[in-house]
């Protein structure tokens, strides 16, 4: 660049003409500068900034003695059922014979569902001695709602894959009970009926 | 009246403080730079909120791809022995018959995706030509398949010693992969799994939004 002025043409001003040449300290840094930001360029791309995280996920034992079984109420229980190309079924209760209660929705609307039904939960509940304990280590931790600390306790939901949801889809899902807040939940096979439903359900609505 | 002259002035920009600048940012990612091990096999894991750390140590990480392959890590930093021991535990119960030496290479492979059937071939090849060997999964089926016996082995083989489970699933792999995975590690009692997620932030006005905000978590 120019600031740095070769002397290669000095010679030829004349016999005798020796001029000491004052030489800027000035360097140009332009080219470091190209290299030091190629260099982070470099590095931005090739950094991982947020590690990957774990999701804990408990699985209940599988035991075939009936007064081991947790029983969900029926009032309480939400179940969701998770089919092809990232469909969400759900129903409350039992699954009425003729598929009446069985709904179709979506990952977008499923967290409106659950939110509904755990207020739902939380207004029918009728005090139960087994959650005076349970309230006051909710006071005593300082949890503003405690009064309400319990009365979710009869809210189940029950999470049923079908073999064409993904691993995405059961991540989201259990993602969701985080986030809403639902503590009991389960994830068990889905049954033929319900297999059924769905399948009935996916062959004539075209899937979302 | 003089004439006013009008000073020249240089187009030169002092770059030294960008210079500065761009080297104070290159220093802070070459230290912030964490490299991504080798992945032989690429996983896309989906999203959660969850924010517990990953255990790096002790544990036993089990990959399942796209294709609802399933592959078999062992990771252990501090104690190397635990390797030998899960290798010639199952060389014995599964007849494996493995050399001195594929047990060795048992240590430097990152992850296991053959049947038994298949073991020794995977162990005789040299770490850095593992990758290209095309790897079938290890076989699963509902009650758990072969991987029950990889699980059972690194129990014993970390008997004693903390051990977690991790579970890799890509996006797009199907649930009865997962299902039978789960079944896998059931068969040895083992009820707890860590499932590896990228991070993300929980959704405004949710119920664990309000929680994190009061610090409550």
């Amino acid at each position: 660049m120019a600031q740095i002025e070769g002397g290669g043409d000095d010679h030829k001003k004349g016999p005798g003409v020796k001029k000491a040449k004052k030489l800027s300290t000035r360097v140009d840094m332009t080219p470091m500068v190209d290299l030091g930001f190629l260099l982070i360029t470099f590095f931005i791309f090739t950094t991982t900034m947020s590690s990957p995280k774990a999701l804990n996920l408990n699985m209940p034992k599988d035991t075939k003695k009936e007064e081991e079984l947790n029983k969900a109420k029926e009032s309480g229980a939400l179940t969701i059922l998770l089919g092809k190309n990232n469909a969400v079924y759900y129903y409350e209760g039992q699954l009425a014979p003729d598929g009446s209660n069985f709904k179709a929705t979506t990952f977008k609307e499923i967290r409106e569902e659950i939110i509904n039904k755990k207020k739902d939960v939380v207004r029918n509940h009728v005090h139960d001695s087994n959650c005076d304990k349970i309230k006051q280590d909710a006071q005593k931790a300082g949890e503003k709602d405690w009064q309400n600390a319990c009365k979710d306790r009869d809210f189940v939901v029950v999470i049923k894959p079908d073999e064409d949801a993904t691993y995405k889809n059961t991540v989201d899902i259990l993602d969701e009970m985080t986030i809403n807040n639902v503590k009991r939940y389960a994830m068990i096979d889905i049954t033929p009926q319900e297999l059924q439903v769905v399948r009935a359900t996916e062959g004539s609505a075209p899937a979302k | 009246m003089p004439s006013v002259k009008l000073p020249k002035k240089s187009t030169f920009v002092d770059m030294t403080p960008f210079v500065d600048v761009a080297f104070l940012i290159l220093t802070f990612f070459i230290m912030a730079t964490k490299f991504k091990p080798p992945e032989p096999v690429e996983v896309n894991t989906p999203k959660s909120v969850s924010t517990t750390e990953l255990p790096e140590s002790n544990a036993v990480l089990i990959t399942i791809d796209k294709e609802g392959k399933v592959y078999f890590t062992a990771l252990s930093q501090k104690d190397q022995s635990v390797y030998n021991s899960i290798i010639s535990d199952l060389n014995t119960s599964r007849n494996l018959g493995l050399t001195p030496a594929e047990i060795q290479n048992f240590r430097k492979t990152y992850l296991v995706g053959v049947a038994f059937s298949q073991t020794k071939q995977l162990l005789g090849m040299p770490p850095d030509q593992q990758k290209n060997l095309k790897q079938p999964g290890i076989p699963l089926d509902t009650t758990g398949g072969e991987l029950t016996y990889w699980v059972q082995s690194a129990k014993s083989a970390f008997a004693g010693q903390q051990l977690k489970f991790l579970i890799k699933g890509d996006n797009n792999s199907k649930y009865p992969v997962f299902k039978n995975v789960i079944e896998a590690l059931k068969k040895n009692d083992v009820y707890k799994y860590n499932l590896i997620t990228a991070p993300e932030d929980a959704p405004v006005g949710t119920e664990l939004y309000e929680q994190r905000l009061r610090g409550a978590h």
